[in-house]
């Protein structure tokens, strides 16, 4: 085999194991934009929804828990996360109603910290890895070699985004959503039941998030701890606008192929600065975010 | 069978009586207005009826039927539709967007249909669109159509509030101040439109409002509050040679009271 070949390969599962990890931090991404444009408040537990979410699905799935079907115990712990978000709004977060936004996102951190230990209480400490009917099987094209669960991760987040960008856009609850986070008075006299249109998009962050969760443990190990890199996901939201779910979405793939290409070239230890030191980029040369609706809204 | 009763209607806010004992009744067809000094409860009125708040006595019936066990999003349900003396506008939306948005109540085919945007979806959105076309033809939105709101004067986002309203296809609707931060020129436009929402439209009309001249041109019947408590009801001119509404305007009254009070 040329050398310049074997290169070239190497480079395409850098890219594709970027791409996998990318597609995580989108879609906690996509948690966060969620709720930020709905309720205009920031879910800072997103991280932690996720791995819960990977944790409900292990409990499920795995042979040592409860050995469920992975493909009843998948749809069923989605449908868990999504009555949790759900509740979560209807008995703490509707109770905070009128408060300032500061209080919100306090609330929310302080939940990814009981999230996090809840979770160490339960199901202990130690990494576990989430049980798939494709575990370890490969996907040839040519002679690039790809992990399944990696392709299937990509292919699922791409799914999930085109679905929730066509539901805000065309459907009578996305559009509720938006009108809901853009005039609350207005909305309830349009006849928009505001306030449970916002536990819904508690609940479809929860179901988000446990989607996250389930890609991420199947392609690797999860512990209490894993939530935090619900921060990378928020400078991915940062980087796509944090209004825009597609923008999200591509922003979580952008940290995701910073990381490997930063491993690849920076000593260790800088190369973990790469993604924050692109938020921050982003941030001076475009504070509105890559993807920003600002630039339309100029009249 | 009557239209709008509001039977002995009472609102606290801690010791504050902001309505006292109101009863009125507006039939069906009919523009009534709300006429009186700042702070004498017509706004409050309108936000019990749109059922924003609870009123502590009383009854308010829509049609016959008490609407005192809705929530506020229910109430468009009913055929109710208001403004807001603020204005409350989607602002981060276009003009044609917000009276969409309007239509939510008639919006009936489903979440994922919609989603997908199948045949039936396009056949029910091109009905919206047409219904939200009229009525910026009738309010001569056309030149603002895809503008967004955070962008337009202050006149403008006023007539977008109310075809928004008017996109709900309202039986009653209920308008908070049409005329106020308006020019001359667009109080006459705003005449014309309350009479033809009346005519053409047949929907009935309930507004509150200071400007005496718009309220003497469009409405049948005018109800004087002060304090919360009515002073008098009838047809414009006779509610505004009325002694008791021409007293609570120049304020006498209101003097003579804080004295009584004050020697108490």
């Amino acid at each position: 085999m040329p050398r310049g070949e074997g290169f070239d390969l190497d480079m395409m599962q850098l890219v594709i194991s970027g791409l996998a990890n990318g597609s995580v931090y989108g879609l906690i991404a996509l948690g966060f934009v969620l709720i930020y444009k709905a309720t205009e408040a920031v879910n800072f537990a997103q991280g932690d929804f996720m791995m819960l979410g990977a944790f409900i699905t292990i409990w499920l799935a795995n042979p040592q828990f409860l050995g469920i079907d992975f493909w009843i115990a998948v749809p069923l712990a989605i449908s868990i996360m999504a009555v949790l978000g759900y509740l979560l709004d209807l008995f703490v977060i509707r109770k905070m109603f009128g408060q300032p936004q500061i209080a919100v996102v306090i609330l929310t951190i302080a939940l990814g910290f009981i999230i996090r230990f809840v979770v160490g209480a339960i199901w202990k400490h130690e990494p576990q890895l989430l049980e798939t009917p494709f575990a370890g099987r490969e996907l040839r094209i040519g002679e690039l070699v790809l992990g399944f669960e990696e392709v299937a991760v990509i292919v699922v987040t791409l799914l999930l985004t085109l679905f929730l960008f066509l539901f805000f856009r065309k459907a009578k609850l996305g559009k509720a959503m938006q009108a809901a986070s853009q005039n609350q008075l207005a909305a309830y006299y349009v006849g928009i039941p505001v306030k449970r249109i916002q536990s819904l998009v508690w609940a479809l962050a929860g179901a988000v998030a446990a989607v996250a969760g389930v890609l991420f443990a199947s392609k690797g190990a999860v512990d209490p701890s894993t939530g935090l890199l619900g921060i990378k996901a928020f400078a991915a939201a940062v980087i796509g606008g944090f209004g825009s779910l597609p923008g999200a979405l591509i922003g979580g793939l952008i940290i995701g192929l910073i990381e490997p290409f930063a491993a690849y070239a920076l000593p260790a230890g800088y190369s973990q600065i790469a993604p924050y030191a692109v938020m921050l980029l982003v941030l001076i040369f475009r504070p509105a975010g890559i993807f920003s609706q600002m630039q339309k809204k100029k009249v | 069978m009557s239209f709008l009763t509001l039977e002995n209607v009472t609102l606290r806010f801690g010791g504050l009586v902001a309505v006292n004992n109101v009863s009125f009744h507006v039939g069906k067809g009919e523009v009534f207005a709300l006429v009186g000094p700042n702070g004498a409860g017509k706004s409050t009125l309108f936000n019990l009826i749109s059922r924003f708040y609870d009123p502590a006595e009383g009854d308010i019936r829509f049609e016959d039927k008490s609407i005192l066990k809705l929530r506020p999003d229910q109430v468009p349900s009913l055929g109710i539709a208001r403004t807001f003396q603020n204005i409350e506008l989607f602002e981060q939306s276009t003009v044609l967007q917000n009276l969409l948005v309007g239509r939510h109540r008639h919006a009936k085919v489903g979440g994922f249909a919609q989603t997908f945007f199948t045949p039936a979806v396009r056949k029910e959105e091109m009905e919206h669109r047409r219904i939200v076309e009229e009525i910026i033809d009738f309010l001569d939105l056309q030149p603002y159509r895809d503008k967004y709101i955070a962008g337009l004067p202050y006149g403008i986002r006023k007539v977008v509030e109310m075809a928004r309203a008017l996109a709900t296809e309202p039986k009653l609707l209920l308008l908070d101040e049409p005329a106020s931060g308006l020019s001359l020129e667009e109080t006459q436009d705003m005449i014309f439109w309350i009479e033809d929402i009346k005519k053409h439209m047949g929907i009935t009309v309930i507004m509150v409002e200071h400007d005496m001249n718009l309220v003497s041109a469009v409405s049948d019947r005018v109800l004087a509050l002060a304090d919360g408590k009515e002073l008098a009801i009838g047809t414009p001119k006779e509610v505004q040679s009325h002694p008791e509404v021409i007293k609570a305007y120049l304020g006498s009254s209101g003097l003579d009271d804080k004295k009584e009070g004050a020697k108490k």
